[in-house]
């Protein structure tokens, strides 16, 4: 599937800030479901900066801009050529051992509602890894019901699975948590999701799990919509959680207040009509 | 250093030394040592162990001596050890062959806190980690040191290696005539060469050096500005820098300057906002990123404390022998790790013969020393194993060596320990010293500076 | 070097002559207060005083009514003032205490030791201690600062980061010491010329350890263009706005020499000497001594901004 992908990430200051620098995580992943037939970022009036490939396989850029900065607008521009691998991560070249993943971090300590839906949902399971894997995500997802507007960004696994409600990034990090508590290696993916006009009202802007599965490697799990990665998914990068694997990482220097828009579309690129979100943050 | 009745030979002169000095121009140096201390700014705080920063540390002005080949033979096995955690360091970061060679646990390794997945697959110049390795040891024999930890972060102390040295030679010239006393003085310079040897290869000229404090609030402030005078760079703190293209730049009143080398003496989490903690006010936004496409070095490399971690310790010798093929020069404590059933039933058995650390704590408090306590005090501790065994390790009590010391009375032996400062940069380099700590309380083995314990100078014997 | 480390070299020397000016105000108002009451009478010279520090705002909140007393512990010891000596010297000490290296050990010696006298009088009896010792050890300790750092500073860009700020601050006290006199502290134009006009031109130049000074520069009797011309135009005043204006242009000069730059610092400077050297004492009378004052205190303010800009900044590029 050929995915046309447009992001744009607006920060706006009051009063102005004496500088920003941001970290990139938005460049699509290198492996056999997806290609990359262009892809732009941009930002107006910055110095492009220092740029690698991290361990975890993820392009890495920086920007800077000079003060006074009274806005920052990141546009993201691409095409990706996508297919379908049933979630698995297959010829990504990383260094980052697995059982680096296996850490908690601050979202996703393995407090008792985790230890208990882990324990619950694997005594259940069928024999094997893979099996061991479903039988998580499928947890999570009875777990949390997809409601936006009621977790926030700090929302940890535990807070959300409590709730019993949340969004992509609580279905994650839920998962993350219990995985790692089930000692598999678990981690944080962002990226794109193409949802349809009949696919649900999930975020163009997506996040998703990573689990790592003895003899197959890392695959994709997405409990918020109770499925693997397929070609509908633009993979960017990952982290420990969803602040390691943010595709922008930023600060600012100065005593402005910050404001954000956010606009995605996402879609086929065949088709004419656009699916588009847009969110205000505050 | 007492062998059998008297003291070893490099003592030989000291100790009459000691004994033709008058008790008044004893206390009048004394005094004189102190006042020296003092103005010169030199405050308690040694090895993080935090207290008054308006506390001198007490210094004792009997040296501590090393014969040449008893030195030699201590330089090579601190400079092994070096090496091997290096090549540990670039090893785990890398590849992971001693993992994958069922040499050590990938968990140990893989799930330590201190192992930053930030630095994965990146190797820095020269292949280099840790610039700084300060070895904690101890002798127990003639011919016999013991390795208490290893410090691959960025271990402090030495500014009072090179004061301690100062102030003995302003007070006692005489002996320093007499005695063929190894330099340390060039410390410094080795230690701003070494910096320098690893600069990144974008590097243009003669590569600009600074040293990254978080502040003068910090308890080793002192050691940061000392350093930074000594070695002729700038101190910084994490507002004088900036990123900007691909580099770092420090701000001056000239413009901004290109930085190649940070040594950095703060935390990993606190050193770039951008990739670990995000609420560090103390580090540079974007610094790693300028790090990992190789536009400037950080000394030591994030993630080093994995190779000093009081669990990877136990497979030191290990990695000696699975990267250098080398038998271990120095040995390692035998330690218990009471997370091990096994270890705990022994530790919980053997408790009046042990010493018992927090696997996390430092500055000698939380520890148990088995032979000196009494029967409360040991099962009190026995309970505390019990409940939380992971936080506990176990090491045997070791017949410490001792050090002839100024006491009330005249002159007496007590418990010593060392930490030599191993630069590792093009060349691996050890000056003839380092920092030596003494408990100053007859009998004590703790010679933490929080706990009554006091400062030598160390004198290595040239040939 | 570091911007950071220039501020601090820069604020270490205005904190010093801040400290200085202070001490010299207490005296002035300790003196006045012991001639009889004309016109607004004692509280008058006291409340004059304050306002010169530009302290009074803060003073009201604290303390009310305008007491002597009162005057003398925020002018001195209150560090909610942070103008006050106790303020200026523990600022200088902290700043000190920063940029440790890149002071002399006379230089932290006199900074640190008068930091420790401070906290020995803040431990002492009030009663014990009387306005004149008070004023005497402040001169005395920030002249030991101010003659260590002449004597053993290296001559770099920090020395004259450290001579910038001294003759900034100068200039700026010597401005408001002349403008309490002429506007503030002389309640009636009809006592120009009195027994009364006289006396506080006294008690200033002695505030300004001037006094013998303007004797042998002039002689005989006290006039206000004589003390202007002193005061103000004189080079051979070590605290008239001209020495002050050319030390500070001085510095400025060789920090574009050895950068290789010069900027709109040095410019400003340049034009304020300028001024100056036109300028006669009866053009500041005409134009108004308070009026000419204001304009020289804000071209100053200006030229500590543009080098807070500049240099201190860290942004310039």
């Amino acid at each position: 599937m050929r995915l046309q992908i447009s992001h744009e990430t607006v920060y706006r200051f009051d009063p102005p800030m004496r500088g920003v620098v941001q970290s990139h995580r938005m460049t699509p992943s290198q492996f056999e479901g997806q290609q990359v037939i262009h892809w732009s970022i941009d930002v107006a009036g910055a110095e492009r900066g220092a740029s690698f490939r991290d361990g975890a396989g993820d392009w890495i850029k920086t920007v800077s801009l000079l003060g006074p900065v009274s806005e920052v607008r990141v546009m993201v521009q691409g095409v990706v050529e996508t297919r379908d691998l049933s979630g698995v991560l297959r010829g990504h070249r990383e260094t980052v051992p697995p059982d680096a993943y296996l850490r908690p971090t601050e979202a996703t300590q393995p407090e008792v509602v985790v230890r208990a839906l882990a324990e619950q949902a694997l005594a259940d399971a069928e024999e094997g890894a893979l099996a061991r894997a479903h039988a998580l995500a499928g947890a999570v997802a009875d777990a949390i019901d997809y409601r936006p507007g009621e977790t926030a960004a700090g929302t940890t696994a535990a807070e959300a699975l409590t709730l019993g409600r949340g969004v992509c990034q609580d279905h994650t990090h839920a998962l993350l948590a219990v995985a790692r508590v089930s000692d598999i290696p678990a981690r944080y993916v962002t990226g794109y999701l193409e949802s349809g006009a009949d696919g649900g009202a999930h975020e163009a802007s997506h996040a998703w799990a990573e689990l790592f599965v003895d003899g197959i490697g890392w695959i994709g799990f997405d409990a918020a919509n109770r499925c693997c990665p397929d070609e509908r998914y633009v993979r960017l990068g990952s982290g420990h959680d969803a602040q390691g694997a943010a595709p922008i990482r930023g600060v600012a220097d100065g005593l402005g207040v910050e404001a954000m828009t956010i606009d995605v579309s996402v879609t086929p690129e065949t088709q004419s009509q656009s699916q588009s979100q847009s969110q205000t943050q505050q | 250093m007492y062998e059998g009745d008297g003291v070893r030979s490099p003592y030989g002169g000291l100790l009459e030394w000691s004994r033709d000095m008058p008790a008044e121009l004893r206390s009048l140096k004394q005094s004189e040592a102190e006042a020296l201390f003092r103005r010169i700014g030199i405050t308690f705080a040694v090895y993080g162990e935090g207290g008054s920063p308006d506390r001198l540390i007490p210094f004792d002005m009997f040296p501590r001596v090393f014969a040449a080949d008893e030195w030699a033979r201590l330089e090579r096995g601190v400079k092994q050890r070096a090496r091997a955690l290096n090549a540990f360091l670039c090893d785990v970061y890398g590849r992971g062959e001693i993992v994958r060679a069922g040499r050590i646990p990938a968990r140990l390794v893989y799930r330590n806190e201190a192992y930053e997945t930030a630095v994965c697959g990146f190797v820095p110049p020269k292949g280099v980690y840790s610039h700084i390795v300060g070895v904690d040891l101890v002798r127990t024999a003639a011919d016999e040191f013991f390795v208490l930890e290893d410090n691959c972060r960025t271990p402090s102390g030495v500014s009072y290696m090179l004061e301690n040295r100062e102030i003995m030679m302003r007070m006692f010239p005489a002996l320093f005539q007499e005695n063929r006393i190894a330099p340390v003085e060039n410390y410094p310079s080795l230690l701003r060469r070494t910096l320098a040897s690893v600069a990144p290869a974008k590097c243009e000229g003669e590569p600009r050096v600074v040293i990254l404090t978080p502040g003068h609030f910090n308890s080793a402030y002192y050691e940061h500005s000392f350093l930074a005078d000594m070695m002729g760079v700038e101190l910084v703190e994490g507002a004088d820098l900036f990123v900007e293209g691909d580099f770092c730049w420090m701000r001056t009143t000239e413009g901004p300057k290109r930085v190649d080398v940070i040594y950095r003496r703060i935390d990993d989490a606190f050193i770039d906002p951008l990739c670990f903690r995000q609420d560090s006010m103390l580090g540079v936004p974007g610094l790693m990123n300028v790090y990992r496409s190789g536009g400037v070095s950080i000394c030591s490399a994030p993630g080093a404390g994995v190779a000093d971690d009081k669990a990877i310790y136990t497979y030191v010798p290990e990695m000696i022998r699975f990267y250098l093929g080398e038998a271990p020069i120095l040995k390692n404590v035998p330690t218990w790790q009471c997370a091990k059933d096994d270890d705990c039933r022994y530790v919980l058995e053997n408790l009046a013969e042990l010493v018992v650390k927090e696997v996390h704590g430092s500055g000698g408090y939380g520890m148990l020393i088995g032979p000196q306590a009494d029967a409360a005090t040991l099962a009190l501790f026995a309970a505390k194993i019990r409940e939380k065994p992971w936080n506990y390790i176990a090491q045997p009590t070791l017949a410490l060596s001792t050090c002839p010391t100024f006491v009330e009375s005249g002159v007496a032996p007590r418990h010593v320990d060392l930490r030599p400062y191993c630069l590792v940069g093009e060349t691996i380099e050890l000056v003839p010293g380092g920092l030596t700590r003494v408990a100053l309380t007859e009998g004590s083995l703790v010679v933490n500076s929080s706990q009554g314990g006091g400062v030598k100078d160390t004198w290595v014997m040239a040939e | 070097m570091l911007s950071r480390t220039a501020g601090h070299l820069f604020w270490i020397a205005r904190y010093i002559e801040r400290a200085e000016t202070n001490a010299r105000l207490l005296e002035v108002g300790a003196r006045n207060a012991l001639i009889p009451n004309i016109g607004g009478g004692f509280r008058n010279d006291w409340e004059s005083v304050l306002q010169t520090s530009g302290g009074a705002q803060g003073f009201a909140e604290k303390y009310g009514d305008v007491v002597q007393r009162n005057v003398e512990t925020w002018l001195f010891f209150d560090r909610d003032n942070p103008s006050s000596v106790a303020s200026c010297i523990h600022s200088a000490r902290e700043g000190g205490r920063v940029v440790r290296t890149a002071l002399t050990t006379q230089v932290w010696d006199a900074v640190n030791s008068a930091f420790q006298d401070m906290q020995e009088f803040a431990r002492t009896e009030r009663s014990s201690l009387s306005v004149s010792d008070l004023t005497d050890w402040t001169l005395r300790t920030t002249a030991l600062i101010r003659g260590s750092a002449l004597n053993t500073q290296l001559r770099n860009d920090g020395y004259d980061f450290t001579n910038i700020g001294h003759y900034i601050e100068r200039a700026d006290s010597t401005a408001r010491l002349l403008d309490v006199k002429y506007y503030v502290l002389l309640p009636n134009v009809a006592y120009v010329g009195s027994g009364l006009d006289n006396y506080q031109w006294r008690t200033l130049l002695r505030a300004m350890s001037s006094n013998r000074a303007f004797n042998w520069a002039y002689g005989g009797e006290i006039s206000p263009a004589k003390i202007v011309d002193f005061l103000v135009l004189n080079r051979a005043c070590p605290r008239s706005l001209m020495s002050a204006a050319e030390g500070a242009a001085e510095h400025l000069d060789r920090l574009a020499r050895s950068y290789g730059r010069s900027t709109e610092a040095q410019t400003r400077v340049r034009d304020m000497v300028g001024n100056l050297s036109e300028v006669q004492v009866q053009d500041i009378f005409d134009e108004g001594l308070h009026e000419f004052l204001g304009r020289f205190m804000g071209d100053l303010a200006a030229l500590g901004g543009d080098v807070q800009r500049i240099y201190l900044s860290g942004e310039t590029r």
